[in-house]
């Protein structure tokens, strides 16, 4: 399936969770905030969410600023 | 904002007025901004000697910021019954006068011979007797009113901020109401009978006017129960207070004081001219923008002094008993006026003066609130309207307000339901 | 002791995590800064350059973390960042900044009045970022904010207090705290706005842009701390006219023959 995360189009394999492409974009859980076609997940959903075909996705983190 | 306001002890705030050193009073001359601290230094024995300076500072702060304009109103009284027993008034319910309502055609009608003297400001004034003289009773005249005058004010007993609030709907645009003294001991001693014994009542009463979303609220002390001086301090805490919490709101102090009158009570302390002169001037300097009010309690030679130099507002041709205006009559009088003069003469010598007098200042016209519940219009989708409705559920619903930033929004005018 | 929204704070000095050469160097400066509350911004993650986390260089424990929603242009914006800030953090402190104008970056006062009453409904802690407009200050504490930040001057001009006036207005009629933000480029413009009775200030440009922004911290430490202390202290009263230190007679006053003596 496709999704697109951060603007960039992504292949995925069917049900592949929030988690399991976090940690193939090489990014720790506990330092970015998702939102899902426009909600945010909770951080204990990331295991349990399966990303669907065209879904968008946005991962947001700290940094720096005034 | 669910807290009210409190007076510490009248011993405590003497205890600031005492042993003021000069240079206190003369800091406090030469700030912008001035605390409670600078007041108590002004109100001070100390700076009795600098009146001069203080008259001189009040002028200037006065002339910047009102420019040289005084206001002018007259009070109409439109009953003297009165179920408290307060023991300095001529209204108390012990003394035997000629007790009189005005019907609601009497009081148009004396309203009208104020209004073509010149008047567009009235006061209308009464003793405190909920059953005689009532909230239905105030909000039917206010509607006769409304439309004659750029001003209807009441000074009646408290009410509640919801009557207020009906008030203000049905016309009246501002509310005068006077803790006699802050002294609490003293305050119980004068009182004897009646609603007006509950101090924390009448405390909390211009909060409330003010809350209601009247246009300006007058507070002020009996000047001759209790000291002047704390009086004066605790005068300063409370506009202070209200100032805070209801920014939107103008407020006025009056001065109104117990001159010793044979057959009349005795002011329990004594307030010359001089003192009552150090008490405007010291909150003048404290709070610039208060208005200050001088009724026909005085003198003209006092009146006349005084212009400029701190006062903002006189009355005039006043009289204090109901339907005195029809009827030159002063059967039943609240007290007896020093200035006799007709508004024709007080407003020649403020012109002979170099100042201007100013009948209208404010016209209701511009106020845009509907008769009764029902619809108000929001005229901008944030935050409320002038009729403090509350807001936050209002323009939740409006559409276009979550909108992505693709050029600027409009601003939108429109009609929504108030919100209980 | 400071407070807002019940919070103590022991620093009045604020401090921003933005424009800094390394992590390494902005840790050290907020620890010479004494600061106790630190703002962060949010952004996309850059997928193919994922940088350092910045919250791993600071810890959680001993700051205080003021998410800001910079880059938002409208109150939508600012309140999807506002809720992405609160999922990532827990808390519900806010910088709400709102700025349209990429240019100036000066905060949209309407925007700002609106996404505060609707996040402060949500419980979030906010904290507008606005221009020195002191009604603008009373209708946001009207609508809940925790506090007020006006600028001083425009974001990384470093300008200095140029609001002053207005900022002292706001400082006197404000019922909630009032932290001056932005365009404070010297230790001499934060102690001034404490003088003023600032409650706080915030800086970020002048610590980070500084040639050693270690030391410049400090300084900003000491100039807060010594603006405060002579808020505190009781500033004698400016005049555009000599008042000797000794006392004088002659100061001309009104003429008050008309008053009687007797009551």
């Amino acid at each position: 399936m496709q999704i697109i995360c951060n603007g960039q189009r992504r292949d995925l394999a069917e049900d592949t969770t929030l988690a399991a492409m976090l940690a193939m974009l090489d990014l720790d859980p506990n330092t970015v905030v998702a939102e899902v076609n426009k909600k945010i997940i909770e951080r204990d959903q990331y295991e349990d969410l399966r990303l669907r075909d065209g879904d968008r996705i946005e991962l947001i983190r700290f940094v720096g600023g005034g | 904002m669910k807290d009210s306001f409190t007076i510490t002890d009248f011993s405590v705030l003497q205890a600031q007025l005492d042993h003021v050193p000069e240079h206190r009073v003369l800091a406090a001359l030469a700030r912008d901004h001035c605390t409670g601290k600078d007041l108590a230094a002004l109100l001070s024995p100390a700076a009795e000697p600098f009146l001069p300076q203080l008259a001189a500072r009040s002028r200037e702060i006065t002339r910047q910021r009102f420019g040289r304009t005084t206001q002018i109103y007259a009070p109409l009284y439109l009953s003297n019954y009165c179920v408290n027993r307060c023991a300095y008034c001529g209204f108390s319910a012990g003394n035997r006068i000629h007790r009189r309502k005005l019907t609601l055609d009497e009081a148009v009608a004396e309203a009208e011979i104020l209004r073509r003297r010149g008047f567009q400001h009235i006061l209308l004034v009464s003793g405190e007797a909920p059953a005689v003289l009532d909230v239905d009773y105030l909000e039917a005249i206010a509607r006769r009113l409304r439309d004659r005058f750029a001003a209807v004010s009441i000074e009646v007993q408290p009410l509640d901020e919801d009557e207020y609030a009906r008030l203000f709907r049905a016309g009246i645009t501002a509310v005068a109401i006077y803790q006699e003294t802050y002294d609490r001991r003293v305050y119980d001693r004068v009182h004897l009978a009646g609603r007006k014994c509950d101090y924390d009542f009448r405390l909390a009463t211009p909060a409330r006017a003010a809350a209601a979303g009247m246009r300006e609220v007058g507070i002020g002390a009996l000047l001759g129960l209790s000291d002047w001086r704390a009086e004066g301090l605790a005068i300063g805490l409370h506009l202070a207070w209200l100032r805070r919490r209801f920014w939107q709101t103008g407020f006025t102090v009056s001065f109104p004081r117990l001159r010793p009158a044979a057959g009349e009570f005795q002011p329990l302390v004594t307030v010359n001219e001089k003192n009552l002169s150090q008490l405007i001037f010291a909150l003048r300097i404290f709070d610039p923008d208060v208005g200050l009010i001088l009724s026909t309690r005085e003198e003209p030679r006092y009146r006349d002094g005084m212009l400029g130099l701190g006062p903002t507002r006189y009355s005039a041709g006043s009289c204090t008993a109901p339907g005195g205006y029809s009827h030159e009559d002063h059967d039943g009088e609240q007290f007896s006026v020093g200035d006799h003069r007709s508004v024709e003469e007080v407003c020649r010598v403020i012109r002979s003066r170099g100042f201007d007098p100013v009948c209208k200042d404010w016209d209701r016209a511009f106020q845009q609130v509907l008769e009764g519940p029902g619809t108000c219009h929001l005229h901008l989708s944030v935050g409320g309207c002038s009729c403090g409705h509350k807001s936050i559920g209002n323009y939740l619903e409006i559409p276009g307000l979550l909108r992505p930033a693709a050029g600027a929004s409009p601003p939108s005018t429109q009609r929504v339901e108030k919100i209980q | 002791m400071l407070t807002i929204a019940d919070i103590p704070f022991s620093s009045r000095l604020f401090v921003g995590t933005g424009k800094f050469a390394s992590a390494g160097i902005m840790r050290q400066a907020i620890e010479a800064s004494g600061a106790g509350m630190v703002t962060v911004a949010l952004r996309r993650v850059d997928l193919d350059n994922p940088e350092d986390d910045i919250m791993s260089h600071l810890d959680r424990e001993r700051f205080h973390f003021l998410p800001n929603t910079s880059g938002a242009r409208n109150a939508e914006e600012a309140i999807r960042l506002a809720r992405l800030a609160r999922a990532a953090t827990g808390t519900p402190w806010l910088k709400l900044e709102v700025t349209p104008d990429p240019r100036t970056l000066l905060p949209d006062p309407i925007d700002t009045l609106k996404a505060t009453e609707i996040l402060a409904h949500e419980g979030f802690i906010v904290l507008p970022y606005i221009n020195a407009d002191p009604i603008l200050a009373l209708r946001l504490q009207d609508v809940g904010a925790a506090a007020v930040m006006p600028l001083g001057a425009p974001i990384g001009t470093n300008l200095g207090l140029r609001t002053a006036l207005q900022v002292s207005i706001i400082i006197e009629q404000a019922r909630v705290p009032v932290v001056v933000d932005a365009g404070i480029g010297a230790p001499s413009h934060a102690a001034l706005a404490m003088e003023m009775g600032a409650d706080a200030v915030l800086v970020n440009t002048a610590i980070a842009v500084a040639g050693d922004p270690v030391r410049m911290a400090r300084a900003f430490r000491q100039a807060v701390e010594s603006g405060r202390d002579a808020f505190e202290a009781g500033l004698g009263a400016a005049s555009t006219s000599a008042h000797a230190s000794s006392p004088e007679t002659g100061i001309i006053g009104e003429d008050l023959d008309f008053l009687q003596e007797e009551a």
